[in-house]
């Protein structure tokens, strides 16, 4: 940290809640000009609260907010970005179908004195600076037909470039291949060697060790640890951000959790060698009958496409995949469906019908097995009765437009419709996500006691106690690759975080 | 105008009322404004309100129902099909190009027994639906333009056929249907209906009807639940093909003679109809009850402004405004219905 400056960005004991739950208690943080400051914490640390506070996004908090010493407060994003404070969020903010040079300008072309657009000037003036972050593209090619990398890339290049003194970048590497990584960390000593402040959040601790001079833990809204870069590692880190013997969290894992033997049984699905694009690489394993196999890694790390492909909605570029030793290419999702294969994706809008009754939703993936051509609406009533019993959904009034009901029981829901024909592989997408823990607890009991009745069940979260509460067998996912297995073993949360 | 003051004025009580009315504007909107036109053109001309003046109604608007029980299941699924009216002109057309026709026809016509003739017309418009379908499933065409192309193409096929003349004859069976009647109820009008009460029964009751709802409800959740969403969409656009191909053979019957351009005012009636009557533009409500109410609200209000003095120019203004009153609500039962279900 470089002693005898004074901080270009000071924050002192900010506290903000949302609805009586609070998202960051009395945190304390200081961003030195000419510093790299890494941070890290699990998914809800609060790490992105902090981060919209100071670009202006949250303006209700409390605590003290200081820029160049002096006590700021934003009433905008707007207001920030006049301050000097520009960031990068995750998700891809581009224009595709503009030109890379009108996205490094968007929102300031360079105009001559009729208001008209000058595009000599600004293609060369993108050139350079693109150039400067070692992008070579013509300026004038489309962004949308260049690499998702190298768009992410020339995002990021536009913000750094458009003068500001402080930079928020979360999670800029997910995306990226590792020379482009490499690039991105050139450019950002350079800037820090301008003097620009630089706050850099990443689930991917080695980058976050390898660039940043200093480097902050988050946990449960708290700021637990701040140190050097070179003063620390991996493990300490990690178990700083899971505080191994610290407050204590319900249900963390902190502690080591034998995984089964592996069972024997039959193999219900078999992949081989599975890759799309930039999203998965050479990805093999296999699902077994009455088993849970937990699939783990961070966000964007290709958990989604893979699930995707198993269900028919995304065809794969190569690589093979066999559901009860017969391979399978699906056309559809309905070919996925026809040969037993299930999925429940992350979000539930994405699969449920808002504006329908809740019987509705239950039979729909079943209609075919109830009837030929005419619809038996009493038939349809009865099963949904059941799986709306079986599974406690509330109110258990089957009539009832499925908007009516809670989160946690739509959840349900999603399920219940693949349950009364059980398929021979039901693949959950972060089956717990935004749950409270009695409804945690209700998805946790129904998938043990399908796997009781032979499924095999895959489950693909970015939450390692999802993984860890539900799998006999556990597939890291890094990067669109499989990096390790563990089965028949001792696990925890932070070998997983290791492992990704 | 009026009719849209109304179902505005209703739009703004029912705020006030149980969820469930604001749910239901979709279909109270479009009865009021039936009721309220119907009244209106009843107190404005003695002539409108007789028993006479009902089956000319119902006789005008069966070409247009014919057409629009197919375009429901379109629009049900959130797509479009702009293609209908000239499908229907295509086939009609067809269908007097397989007849015999007299001599002073200068047509190069292909005389064939009427079942063939008709057969192949209706294989004909199939075979153009299924092209929309496949544009718009296996390519990824959006329907707004693949059905705009099919429209040129439709009606490139009708300008090879008749260049220019027109063509009087249509089979027997098609001559009956279009222009005949039976104790005193033309034949077009039982057509129309048992075609709605087709639609409806296959909506409502069957298998295939729901997926059409759900699908047109939330696409991606249809997929989700692994339906076959393009084997479904390519269903309707043929659905759609088909049943403008009948309104076109019925209608070529019942205006006496197939000729270009004959049928270019039923594209914007169809769409008025379903569309009036209340089906979501944004797929999943709605269905053929609200396609007959649509088609009510369109033929008594053609039919009304003749009875009653008004300059024939202003007709047309008068039906676009209704058009565009009846798209706002459309709009605005939708937002209701969601503010309902929160």
């Amino acid at each position: 940290m470089p002693e005898g400056y004074s901080p270009i960005l000071e924050l002192q004991g900010i506290t903000k809640s949302f609805g009586g739950v609070e998202a960051l208690r009395g945190v304390d943080f200081a961003l030195y000009p000419g510093e790299i400051h890494g941070l890290v914490g699990e998914n809800g640390a609060g790490k992105s609260t902090l981060m919209k506070i100071i670009a202006g996004v949250h303006t209700e908090f409390s605590g003290r907010f200081l820029i160049d010493g002096q006590e700021t407060h934003f009433r905008s994003a707007r207001d920030a970005h006049a301050a000097g404070i520009a960031m990068v969020h995750q998700e891809l903010s581009v224009a595709p179908d503009l030109t890379v040079a009108e996205n490094v300008f968007l929102g300031n072309q360079p105009t001559n004195r009729f208001g008209l657009v000058q595009w000599r000037r600004m293609a060369r003036e993108a050139g350079e600076q693109l150039a400067r972050f070692g992008i070579d593209v013509d300026p004038m090619s489309r962004l949308g037909d260049l690499p998702i990398g190298l768009q992410q890339l020339i995002e990021i290049a536009r913000v750094l470039f458009s003068g500001a003194r402080i930079v928020i970048l979360d999670e800029p590497t997910s995306a990226l291949s590792p020379p482009e990584v490499e690039r991105l960390f050139m450019t950002l000593r350079r800037l820090r060697e301008e003097g620009t402040g630089i706050v850099f959040i990443s689930h991917f601790i080695e980058d976050i060790l390898r660039v940043s001079d200093t480097v902050t833990v988050f946990r449960n809204g708290r700021k637990v640890a701040e140190t050097a870069a070179s003063a620390t590692s991996k493990g300490a880190l990690i178990e700083a951000m899971i505080g191994r013997g610290g407050e204590a969290l319900e249900h963390s894992y902190t502690d080591d959790l034998m995984l089964p033997r592996p069972s024997d049984s039959s193999v219900v699905l078999k992949v081989d060698q599975l890759s799309l694009a930039r999203s998965l690489q050479d990805v093999s394993f296999e699902a077994r009958a009455g088993e849970v196999l937990g699939i783990y890694g961070f966000m964007g790390c290709g958990q989604q496409e893979l699930s995707r492909i198993l269900f028919g909605k995304l065809k794969p570029d190569s690589g093979r995949l066999a559901v009860d030793g017969t391979p399978k290419a699906f056309a559809s999702t309905a070919a996925a469906r026809r040969a037993g294969v299930a999925l429940v994706p992350e979000s539930r809008r994405a699969m449920l019908f808002h504006q329908e009754p809740v019987y509705k939703n239950i039979s729909i993936s079943i209609l075919d097995r109830i009837s030929a051509l005419l619809l038996k609406p009493t038939q349809e009533r009865d099963i949904a009765k059941r799986q709306v019993e079986q599974l406690q959904i509330r109110p258990p009034v089957v009539g009832l437009d499925l908007g009516m009901l809670s989160g946690g029981n739509q959840q349900k829901v999603a399920l219940a419709k693949w349950l009364t024909y059980p398929p021979k592989l039901l693949v959950l997408c972060e089956p717990t996500r935004g749950m409270d823990v009695g409804a945690k607890n209700d998805v946790i009991n129904i998938v043990r006691d399908l796997r009781a009745r032979g499924l095999a069940i895959i489950v693909l979260s970015t939450e390692p106690e999802t993984v860890l509460s539900l799998a006999d067998r556990i597939l890291v996912l890094k990067r669109g690759a499989v990096v390790r297995e563990f089965k028949n073993e001792r696990v925890s949360k932070d070998r997983l975080l290791e492992a990704a | 105008m009026a009719s849209s003051e109304t179902a505005l004025a209703a739009g703004h009580k029912a705020r006030g009322l149980a969820p469930f009315v604001r749910s239901q504007m979709r279909n109270i909107a479009p009865f009021l404004t039936l009721i309220f036109l119907s009244a209106f053109f009843a107190f404005a001309s003695p002539s409108f309100a007789t028993l006479d003046n009902l089956g000319n109604i119902l006789t005008q608007v069966s070409v247009t129902g014919i057409i629009a029980v197919g375009l429901t299941f379109v629009i049900l699924c959130a797509e479009i099909d702009l293609s209908i009216a000239s499908i229907a002109n295509v086939t009609g057309i067809a269908v007097a190009y397989f007849t015999l026709q007299e001599s002073y026809v200068n047509i190069a016509s292909v005389p064939l027994p009427g079942a063939a003739a008709i057969l192949l017309s209706i294989l004909l418009c199939a075979l153009l639906g299924l092209v929309n379908a496949l544009g718009l499933t296996v390519i990824g065409i959006p329907s707004f333009i693949m059905t705009l192309a099919m429209m040129q193409i439709a009606a490139g096929i009708s300008a090879l056929l008749v260049r220019g003349q027109i063509a009087y004859k249509v089979p027997d069976l098609i001559a009956t249907l279009g222009s005949g009647s039976i104790g005193g109820i033309p034949w077009i009008v039982i057509v129309a209906a048992v075609m709605l009460l087709g639609g409806h029964l296959v909506l409502t009751y069957t298998r295939f009807g729901r997926y059409v709802y759900m699908v047109g409800g939330n696409r991606e959740a249809a997929e989700y639940s692994g339906l076959n969403v393009k084997l479904i969409l390519g269903a309707v656009m043929v659905i759609s093909a088909v049943c403008s191909g009948i309104g076109g053979m019925l209608g070529v019957a019942h205006f006496g003679s197939a000729q270009q351009n004959e049928f270019d005012t039923y594209l914007l009636d169809s769409i008025a109809a379903v569309v009036v009557g209340g089906t979501s533009l944004f797929g999943g409500r709605g269905g053929i009850g609200n396609t007959i109410v649509g088609l009510f609200v369109l033929g008594v209000l053609n039919n009304g402004l003749d009875h009653v003095n008004i300059d024939s120019f202003l007709k047309i203004l008068i039906r676009g405004l209704i058009l565009l009153a009846a798209l706002i609500i459309n709009v605005y039962a939708q937002r209701l219905r969601e503010k309902a279900a929160e």
